[in-house]
């Protein structure tokens, strides 16, 4: 069996006199959609941020793809294959759309200490970068300027500038947030597309993308995993219901 | 012996000092996130004032008091007129601003009183020294500057820690925001903030008119200083600007006075001559840097920014 | 290039001239003196304006790269292969160093810090007895380059002095569009964009950092030859802040600012010292209003005049 891309074990993490994660183990297979879903307060961002690696945690080990990433820092962890969006779109509002995403090549294709030559002509860059656009249906936009795009097409241009890095694994920080009815369907079709070609791990409240999307989902309550497993299985599992009773389910 | 007690006093007089100036920096820092240039004028009118109450009075008290009256007024103007317009701006705004106040006012204060160094005589009441060890005399008023800061270190503690004023500010320093939700006048507090920050440091300014030529552009050299300080001990940290000044003053102190000596321990008298004062300069910066590079934010962090 | 920064060169080289009909020697020493410090401000642009690194220590590079000079002359060493390289890697060196400590800070802690190694150096020189301490180092000699002595020669060293402004300048316009310069100035809009894209921001703001570095230690080399004098005030930190309002004044972050404002500060200055000797009174407020009104500079200014012109010229006739 295909050792897990990412695996959490024992993780802690205290705010103040606060534990937001407890002892979590946790681990995404290979080719997968996981999904995470909680009620608000579980704990789902702080658990992607330490995934990522903006958050340490107090004690446990995080394993990326065979390593132990415990100990590396955000360009560390992203050299290797991890990417992610952010809950509320983090891009490069005064760069052009391309340009945001052949940053996202350049990262990954070689050495950027080179202190001659134009960056933003260099098709070497260009041409990954429009395929990825292209992928989330952005190339018309390749020339706008990133912060005048519309909500739903900042989502869209996180979700190209995380394709382009070729991840070994894709973080979704609550995508659908804010979303409304026809950017989710169109982001939900984007996703079922990427799906298969990297494992994903994606925290989301919305359980129409949830259950349209995931392969596996993992209920997170409080810091701990409460269960994990197929959608069907989840939906019905009498623990699951009763932690939700009660919670509005978009 | 007895010079490395009256070079530690002098350590503790230059810390309490820099204490009283670095406190209103990084209290004003710290609740309105404004960097104030200007702070070091605040300082060097306190001590014109000083200077120029005490020529129309004769008297030392009246000129403490009215002094440090002129110079919480005029510290208030400022506030009125042009700093208020910028708590919102960013800091390369506000540090562009009070660069320009410190250009008009170390000018203006030259026009006004002329360039040359004036005096102001130590009131005669802690004039003169006193014997404190056999052998150790040192001078009353020193005492005095020394006694005088550390009261205000005090004063401003429990100011801070036991009033409600201080838990205000506190909370303006963690949330402005929220405590100008919560239907706090937070314009009146930024201005009793600031005024208290300019008062102290007029108030140091006042204190050492006797000790040191009042001149243009006294404030500027120890504002840097006051920098270091509040950096070291971490912004809007009263605690940490009391410590660092502390450890500054007598690391300054100490370290020019001795450094000749304790490097001719390790090399011969006439390049010691040289390299001891030149390290000296750059101990306390030296210093900065070794507490930056372990404790990027100070040794006291503003919590929760 | 663009036609503006053409001008401004053309006009800097067509200088001595126009100045031959008048009192020649001060104006091109005037003029030379501001495309030195222009050549700081390029590198200080590059930090404030491209990667919103506020460093209020940048005369330290000046200073450092003219005393470089002053104390290898004082020692009777003139060549400018050895002083020149000496200045630039003093410079750089210092910057590097100072750097790897300013840039594990942000925001307000970055600009003390930078404020505060300035004064550092300032102290630094001004306790170097042997080198005039506080009353600073004449030059007796002017750099010579292979035995012969260019900076003798008004004119020459003037245009010297050009050809590195235009070098520099071009040198700064190719980093800025380089894919070192990309990554600097993403850091500027997002930085944990960037550290989740991948990029070390920190590595890149050290090399932009020491870059700067090493222009300031260029126009240092070429202030000691201009002035045949160094002193500590030439890495006051009154100069650091000088600096920062030339290149505000013109324009942030786009490089031929820095030479517009740069020249204006000094245009300006001397007129009013020649006015009235309390000129600083004046031009305290005056920078004062100019950050609360015009935050974009004098380029800015002129991008909203244009704008405003085409919008009366476009409308049709009501």
């Amino acid at each position: 069996m295909t050792a897990p891309v990412l695996r959490l074990e024992g993780l802690n993490k205290n705010f103040g006199g606060l534990a937001v994660t407890r002892n979590l183990n946790f681990e995404v297979a290979a080719g997968e959609l996981h999904a995470v879903i909680g009620p608000n307060g579980a704990g789902k961002t702080t658990l992607i941020n330490q995934i990522s690696g903006l958050v340490a945690p107090d004690s446990g080990r995080i394993l990326f793809a065979g390593r132990d990433v415990t100990a590396l820092s955000v360009p560390e962890r992203a050299a290797l294959g991890l990417a992610r969006s952010f809950q509320i779109t983090s891009i490069l509002p005064g760069f052009s759309v391309i340009e945001n995403v052949a940053l996202a090549v350049q990262a990954r294709v070689g050495s950027s200490f080179r202190f001659f030559g134009h960056a933003a002509a260099e098709a070497a860059l260009n041409a990954p970068a429009l395929a990825a656009l292209d992928e989330v249906g952005l190339s018309k936009r390749a020339d706008a300027l990133a912060g005048q795009l519309s909500h739903g097409e900042k989502r869209a241009l996180e979700l190209a500038i995380a394709l382009a890095m070729q991840p070994k694994l894709l973080l979704l920080d609550e995508p659908m947030a804010g979303a409304g009815r026809d950017e989710s369907r169109r982001l939900i079709a984007v996703l079922s597309r990427l799906k298969g070609r990297f494992p994903i791990l994606l925290v989301e409240h919305d359980m129409t993308a949830v259950f349209a999307l995931a392969d596996r989902i993992s209920v997170l309550l409080y810091g701990q995993i409460l269960t994990s497993g197929t959608p069907d299985a989840v939906r019905a599992d009498p623990q699951v219901v009763a932690a939700y009773l009660g919670e509005e389910m978009e | 012996m007895s010079l490395l007690v009256v070079q530690i006093l002098n350590g503790l007089q230059l810390g309490v000092l820099l204490f009283l100036i670095a406190a209103g920096l990084t209290l004003v820092f710290g609740v309105m996130n404004f960097i104030n240039l200007a702070h070091g004028v605040q300082y060097m009118l306190g001590a014109y004032l000083a200077v120029m109450f005490y020529t129309l009075t004769g008297s030392s008290l009246l000129a403490l008091v009215f002094a440090l009256l002129a110079a919480l007024a005029f510290g208030l103007f400022l506030e009125f007129v042009v700093f208020r317009h910028l708590y919102e701006r960013d800091h390369l705004d506000q540090v562009i601003a009070t660069f320009g106040i410190i250009l008009f006012l170390n000018q203006a204060v030259k026009y006004v009183w002329g360039a040359a160094p004036l005096s102001l005589p130590i009131p005669e009441l802690f004039s003169g020294s006193i014997v404190l060890l056999p052998g150790l005399t040192y001078p009353i008023w020193r005492l005095v500057i020394i006694a005088s800061g550390l009261a205000v270190a005090l004063l401003l503690y429990i100011l801070v820690s036991r009033t409600r004023l201080g838990m205000l500010v506190r909370a303006g320093a963690n949330n402005a925001p929220m405590v100008s939700a919560l239907g706090v006048d937070i314009r009146r507090l930024f201005m009793i903030v600031f005024g208290f920050g300019t008062m102290l440091a007029g108030f140091a300014g006042i204190m050492i008119a006797p000790i040191l030529s009042v001149e243009p552009g006294m404030g500027d050299t120890i504002l840097i200083l006051a920098f270091v300080v509040i950096v070291i001990g971490g912004i809007g940290s009263i605690r940490g600007a009391f410590i660092a000044a502390l450890l500054i003053g007598l690391a300054d102190t100490l370290g020019r006075s001795f450094s000749v000596d304790i490097l001719r321990l390790v090399m011969a008298p006439s390049p010691a001559r040289t390299v001891g004062p030149a390290i000296a300069s750059m101990l306390i910066y030296l210093m900065m840097a070794l507490v930056l590079y372990f404790r990027p934010t100070g040794l006291f962090p503003p919590k929760g920014r | 290039m663009s036609r503006l920064p053409i001008a401004i060169f053309l006009g800097f080289a067509l200088l001595p001239m126009a100045a031959a009909f008048g009192a020649e020697t001060y104006l091109l020493d005037l003029f030379m003196r501001v495309m030195i410090f222009a050549i700081a401000a390029l590198g200080l642009d590059l930090l404030v304006g491209f990667g919103a690194l506020v460093s209020f220590g940048h005369a330290a590079f000046i200073g450092i790269g003219a005393y470089a000079v002053a104390i290898l002359a004082s020692h009777g060493i003139n060549e400018a292969w050895i002083s020149l390289p000496v200045a630039l890697v003093a410079a750089t060196a210092f910057a590097y160093l100072t750097g790897t400590i300013c840039l594990r800070t942000r925001g307000v802690y970055f600009i003390m810090i930078t404020l505060a190694f300035g004064q550092m150096a300032f102290f630094l020189a001004s306790s170097l007895a042997p080198y005039g301490g506080d009353d600073g180092l004449t030059m007796h000699a002017r750099s010579t380059l292979f035995g012969l002595s260019p900076f003798k020669h008004e004119r020459l060293f003037y245009y010297i002095v050009l050809a590195c402004l235009v070098g520099c300048y071009c040198l700064c316009r190719a980093l800025v569009v380089s894919r070192f310069g990309r990554v600097f100035r993403g850091a500027r809009e997002n930085a944990t964009r960037m550290a989740t894209l991948g990029f070390d921001i920190y590595r890149y703001q050290l090399a932009a950092y020491a870059i700067s570095g090493a222009l300031g230690g260029l126009a240092g080399f070429l202030l000691a030859n201009a002035t045949d004098f160094v002193s500590p005030a030439y890495m006051s930190w009154q100069r650091s802040g000088e600096l920062i309002i030339m290149i505000i004044l013109g324009g942030l972050g786009t490089l031929h600012g820095a030479i517009i404002g740069t020249l204006v500060y000094s245009l300006l200055g001397e007129w009013l010292s020649g006015l009235t000797e309390n000129w600083k009174m004046i031009f305290g407020p005056l920078l004062v209003l100019v950050v609360l009104l015009a935050r974009s500079g004098l380029l800015g200014l002129a991008a909203q005049v244009a704008a405003w012109w085409r919008k009366q010229h476009a409308e049709p006739q009501a």
